[in-house]
């Protein structure tokens, strides 16, 4: 039983022992999740040193040439996505005590955070796709339960099933993905696969369809375009869920891997090209949508979108070349830094706008808020550090990752360069926004009236956040998280000056932008409303749907009415009913009558044998 | 001594007279006792097959054995057709075979 087998199922015997022994009991049931979450999260530090990379296998399915394999490895990127998720999964553990503390039904609400971090931590220590696969529909079903958390609420029930039926379509694809991979390499595991990749002799259209298949996958987990719309309605779910699944660590989960499937990336030139543009395209359109949102927490939705566009975006860069070298392993890197700081920052946003929904009686209209810097200072003030990290200013954290993202497209491809800019300057455009219309001017609602600082186990998780969003993008830090043996992440090649100036300029651009623009404003002072409504998407699918569904359903019913009905079921009533109707005839009702066919029957037979006999 | 044609032509003359008797009569005793001419002429060539098919002077009595099989079922069946023939009557009141049409499909 080596420690990463302990890490991955501590959070399991976390949700068992609360599900079949402490249910009764909330207070426990917190305890024990919290306390699991706390040791996975002790555990998971020596690890981070130690050069363990396999942690220990054991064949789980063998038929024919499948074998399946349940093994776990703590390298490269694993170990550092680790403690992102042991411990952003801790500080959300700590913050739910405090933001779920009324609630009826928390332990259930605790024994799903458990099964979360289970199935989390499976994805990131899975040796092979087959077992990252299983785990990954793992951590969509907890997502389910926990976004249907409130499952009276209409809205709630119907978000969940949303995030689970739009992740099912990605998650179609991810195994077809994976099925060609087993098919052309005839393995899943990701050394082995790595290995036969070095050696050649693939099929490289192949590996491009398969790329694009695995991609699906992150679409779908990431939320990446067209299969976004699930993440903005997962926001019902309890504001500590969206910080911890729907922000730093299961929607990360598709840009990890492709992170860790970026040496297939490189040799599928096509599929690095969807997974740039589909990442770029996703990083513009939320970073849209997001300035005109009025509710908190789809602001900071749309946010986590557009940043996750950011890092699919870098992760697809692995497979351009810069000086005749492979950039592979430094894209990878990037991407997953800016994974890294964005869980900080991203989840000190979601839960100081947990605390903040907490404080004003759970409002979550943005301009209902306002004058809070007064009445929550500690809550404003790591606010506005992560809000000052998601923007890019140097030095916190998301100006490095942000930098070393859009480096790679500074060096590969201008016009993504652009987009990922100009989305920049969104960000920090709409994160200010936010921010004046919150804590400037005066309480506009009841809520924020009477809203107090809230307490200090609420507290104690932003403050480690807050220090995580500041330091973690210098480069001792993601000494931890991406390992002295990666090779480091991209700096741009040449007009360095001009890259920092743009990307400083575009964020205090965007800052005074949305500070001159929404100071001292009791309302939307321009509603966009197709944006306010994102452009219609969720419309558009119900008619595609719709229209579909309609289409599936003739079709259907014109093969049940001709085919089924009329030739299956009648038909062979009618024929039955004919055959009788020829046989009848022969029942004449005359004793002579059937003397005379009897008769025939026996001329006939004779016939038949003395023919057959000569 | 008539030859074993001559035998199976008076076999197949009886056989003819109790089909034709069996297909066109209308009196079911009638119809019966035709019957019992068709197993007659059946009798008659299997004792003349018996009798011209022995070896070394003596007839093959197997046939012979067979006919006596066949008297005796046909003595139990006509005792049993005759009971359902009266029975019918009791039911019927008619020994006609056009108005027994009950079975007609």
């Amino acid at each position: 039983m080596t420690t990463a087998f302990l890490i991955l199922l501590l959070p399991l015997v976390s949700a068992l022992a609360i599900l079949l022994g402490v249910k009764r009991n909330p207070g426990a049931s917190a305890l024990v999740s919290v306390g699991s979450a706390g040791l996975c999260f002790l555990l998971a530090l020596p690890l981070l040193g130690a050069d363990n990379d396999a942690a220990g296998s054991f064949t789980w399915l063998a038929v024919g040439g499948l074998r399946l394999e349940i093994g776990l490895e703590v390298g490269g990127l694993a170990r550092g996505m680790l403690l992102v998720v042991t411990l952003v999964g801790l500080l959300v553990h700590v913050f739910s005590m405090g933001y779920m503390r009324d609630d009826e039904a928390k332990a259930r609400y605790f024994a799903g955070l458990s099964l979360f971090m289970f199935s989390m931590t499976g994805i990131v220590l899975a040796d092979n796709l087959a077992m990252m696969f299983i785990f990954w529909e793992l951590v969509g079903v907890s997502s389910y339960l926990l976004i249907g958390h409130w499952f009276q609420k209409n809205s709630a029930a119907e978000a969940s099933k949303k995030a689970f039926l739009v992740n099912r379509i990605g998650d179609f694809g991810f195994m077809i993905g994976i099925l060609l991979l087993w098919g052309s390499l005839g393995t899943v595991n990701f050394g082995e696969m790595a290995g036969r990749l070095s050696e050649g002799g693939y099929d490289a259209t192949l590996m491009n369809w398969a790329m694009v298949c695995i991609f699906c996958g992150a679409v779908g987990k990431s939320a990446q375009v067209p299969l976004h719309v699930w993440l903005p309605d997962a926001m019902e779910g309890p504001t500590p869920v969206s910080a911890l699944i729907h922000a730093a660590t299961m929607v990360a989960a598709g840009v990890f891997m492709l992170a860790k499937m970026a040496f297939v990336i490189a040799v599928a030139p096509t599929a690095a090209g969807v997974v740039q543009h589909v990442g770029a395209l996703t990083a513009l359109l939320a970073a849209l949508l997001a300035t005109q949102q009025a509710d908190i927490k789809k602001i900071l939705a749309y946010s986590t979108l557009s940043q996750l566009g950011y890092m699919v975006m870098a992760v697809g860069f692995a497979g351009a070349q810069h000086g005749g070298a492979a950039v592979g392993e430094v894209a990878a890197n990037s991407g997953f830094f800016h994974l890294y700081t964005h869980a900080f920052f991203k989840a000190l946003l979601f839960l100081g706008s947990g605390a903040i929904i907490y404080a004003c009686h759970h409002e979550q209209d943005i301009w209902k808020m306002g004058g809070l810097r007064r009445s929550m200072p500690a809550t404003a003030a790591t606010f506005l550090i992560g809000t000052a990290a998601l923007a890019g200013l140097p030095p916190l954290s998301g100006f490095w990752s942000k930098d070393s993202v859009l480096a790679l497209a500074w060096d590969n491809n201008p016009l993504l360069f652009a987009v990922g800019a100009f989305t920049a300057f969104l960000t920090a455009f709409y994160m200010t926004r936010l921010c004046v219309v919150v804590f400037f001017g005066e309480p506009r609602g009841g809520g924020a009236r009477g809203a107090k600082e809230v307490a200090p186990v609420m507290l104690a998780p932003l403050y480690v956040l807050a220090a995580g969003a500041v330091v973690a993008g210098f480069p001792f830090a993601y000494g931890w998280f991406i390992g002295g043996g990666g090779a480091g992440i991209a700096h741009p090649h040449g007009g360095k000056a001009l890259f920092l100036t743009i990307l400083i300029g575009l964020a205090l651009a965007g800052i005074a932008a949305g500070y001159l623009l929404y100071r001292d404003r009791e309302e939307e002072p321009f509603p966009l409303k197709a944006l306010a409504d994102k452009l219609y998407i969720d419309e558009a699918y119900l008619v595609v749907v719709r229209v579909f569904q309609d289409a599936v359903a003739y079709v259907a019913k014109s093969v049940d009415q001709l085919l089924i009905d009329g030739l299956l079921v009648r038909g062979s009533a009618r024929l039955a009913a004919g055959v009788g109707g020829l046989l009848r005839g022969m029942q004449v009702g005359n004793l002579q009558g059937y003397a005379f066919l009897f008769g025939l029957g026996v001329v006939f037979v004779i016939y038949i044998i003395t023919t057959a006999v000569r | 001594m008539p030859s074993l044609n001559e035998y199976l032509m008076v076999s197949g003359l009886l056989f003819a007279i109790g089909l034709a008797g069996v297909l066109f009569r209308r009196n079911i005793i009638v119809i019966f006792m035709c019957l019992e001419i068709m197993l007659s002429a059946a009798n008659l060539s299997l004792v003349a097959f018996s009798r011209f098919s022995g070896q070394g002077g003596l007839p093959d009595y197997d046939a012979q054995v067979l006919v006596f099989f066949v008297i005796t079922v046909a003595a139990a069946e006509v005792a049993v057709g005759l009971a359902i023939i009266v029975a019918l009557f009791r039911a019927r009141r008619t020994v006609h075979v056009e108005d027994l049409t009950s079975m007609r499909g």
